[in-house]
């Protein structure tokens, strides 16, 4: 849930107009931001909402980018460099699985920039939680700040019967449990809810789409506590300078 | 192989080795994911470790008759937890190794699990494994429109690469509601068609159909042989399909 987060964070962010918002999707072989905020040829959702990605610059579809890690580094560059992102207040990375170049790249092309942080996205089995510790520990290597986990797939609510059943069994107590044993904030779960991602097939935000909707209000939460940290960070910041 | 994270790559190569294992073949899997390596737990090893002899690495054997021999970078850390940090060039070397340098011994089958994307450790697998006999690629997706593009991909990667196609499998496709028994079908995620029909448009290869299974998640989860164990689960009879005809394509190529 990575691009499905990233995207519901720029439109949850872009809501407040006096902000400019920044999506860059750095999965260079797999960039889905592209239709997940519905567009085609465009780059900006919103007046204040501007999205970057390689699947712009592809020819068709079917296009694989099969590169090794130098080239990909190359782009990743020239994706902060060459843009021209304007004034942003939030840049939003959206990268691929693991802890290599692209994570690498992005870390230390954009150190000077003093990163608010990042957000780790897990399910909750411990198949998954095992990952999530590997990123931590990178995080913690690269000397990232880790501003929380948001625990997705969390639960699902069958439309017919409403009654929840847990389709990925948190089998060692969940991303709450790893939270506490590795001392970051765990920022909400969200539940599998299939409108999530029927809307994101769509190029739709699911927060606008289904405002009453138990996920949305979790997002909803989610999302605000990311906005009081950066804040926060952002007032040590000036004290420091 | 697949585009995105978390759509059951290992949890299909699991199954898939434990499903030729039942049929009697003796199975490698490579985990190539360097940086999450999930088989060793699925598989309940991830406290194994590997051991040099004469010939190479000694991969990790699996169950009481060691049908199935497994290499995975979990092996080698230090602490379970500990990030593999590494850009591609050290990645490839790894992967060179893996093949050349593990006494794998008599295989009928080597599965290996990649990590998303088609990038360094696809490239490189695929080099490595050139001389051998390649018997193709399976491609694993979920059913949103988002995953089509992806698998597209994946299908000009194999095309580039010289791959056939054994399959695409959509996995999380559908699920059965445990209180009502109401088949959610596709509606989990959303489904595209009847059985992902927009990806098949393109080659015409099998493809199968593996519905969400909190017992399949179960039973990775716990490390359990989910083929001898939950033969009446929805997932199974999805799963010793796709073992099928990887057993029928294998005998008709050689």
């Amino acid at each position: 849930g990575k691009s499905t987060f990233s995207a519901l964070l720029a439109h949850g962010l872009a809501a407040d107009e006096t902000k400019q918002v920044a999506l860059l999707d750095i999965d260079i072989c797999g960039p889905s931001i592209p239709k997940m905020m519905g567009l085609e040829g465009e780059q900006y959702v919103e007046e204040n909402l501007g999205v970057m990605s390689v699947g712009f610059l592809l020819s068709s579809p079917d296009d694989a980018v099969i590169w090794r890690g130098p080239k990909k580094n190359g782009l990743i560059k020239q994706f902060l460099r060459d843009v021209d992102w304007g004034e942003v207040d939030y840049l939003i990375v959206d990268t691929p699985p693991g802890t290599s170049d692209e994570h690498l790249s992005i870390v230390q092309y954009l150190s000077a920039t003093h990163i608010d942080g990042a957000v780790i996205v897990t399910t909750p089995q411990e198949v998954s939680l095992q990952d999530v510790r590997k990123e931590i520990n990178f995080c913690r290597k690269v000397k990232l700040p880790i501003i929380g986990v948001v625990e997705n797939m969390s639960g699902f609510v069958c439309p017919k019967c409403k009654n929840e059943s847990q389709i990925f069994p948190p089998t060692t107590g969940g991303a709450e449990k790893m939270c506490q044993n590795m001392n970051v904030s765990l920022l909400g779960k969200v539940p599998l809810d299939p409108e999530i991602g029927k809307r994101c097939d769509r190029g739709q935000s699911f927060l606008a789409e289904a405002p009453e909707s138990p996920a949305t209000l979790s997002y909803r939460n989610i999302i605000q506590r990311i906005q009081e940290y950066c804040e926060q960070h952002h007032l040590q910041e000036e004290k420091i300078m | 192989m697949s585009g995105k994270g978390g759509v059951g790559k290992s949890t299909l190569s699991t199954e898939l080795a434990l499903a030729l294992r039942n049929a009697g073949k003796r199975v490698g899997i490579l985990d190539v994911d360097l940086c999450g390596p999930s088989i060793p737990r699925m598989l309940r090893v991830q406290d194994s470790s590997v051991h040099q002899c004469d010939r190479g690495w000694v991969p990790v054997f699996v169950g009481h008759d060691t049908a199935i021999a497994l290499m995975s970078i979990g092996f080698l850390l230090e602490r379970p937890d500990d990030a593999v940090v590494w850009r591609g060039p050290k990645k490839n070397a790894l992967i060179k190794q893996f093949v050349s340098d593990v006494a794998w011994g008599d295989l009928d089958f080597l599965i290996v699990d990649t990590p998303p994307g088609t990038s360094d450790e696809h490239i490189s697998t695929v080099e490595a494994l050139r001389p051998h006999q390649l018997l193709g690629a399976i491609l694993v997706t979920t059913p949103q429109a988002v995953s089509v593009g992806d698998v597209r991909r994946e299908l000009t990667f194999c095309r580039k690469a010289g791959l056939q196609i054994l399959g695409i499998v959509e996995n999380m496709s559908g699920f059965v509601c445990p209180h009502c028994s109401v088949i959610n079908c596709g509606s989990v995620f959303f489904i595209l068609g009847p059985t992902g029909s927009e990806l098949s448009l393109s080659p015409p290869c099998p493809t199968g159909c593996v519905p969400l299974d909190p017992q399949l998640s179960q039973s990775l989860e716990e490390g359990r042989d989910f083929i001898q164990e939950f033969p009446k689960s929805s997932a199974f009879p999805a799963l010793t399909h796709i073992a099928q005809q990887i057993l029928d394509t294998s005998q008709k190529s050689s």
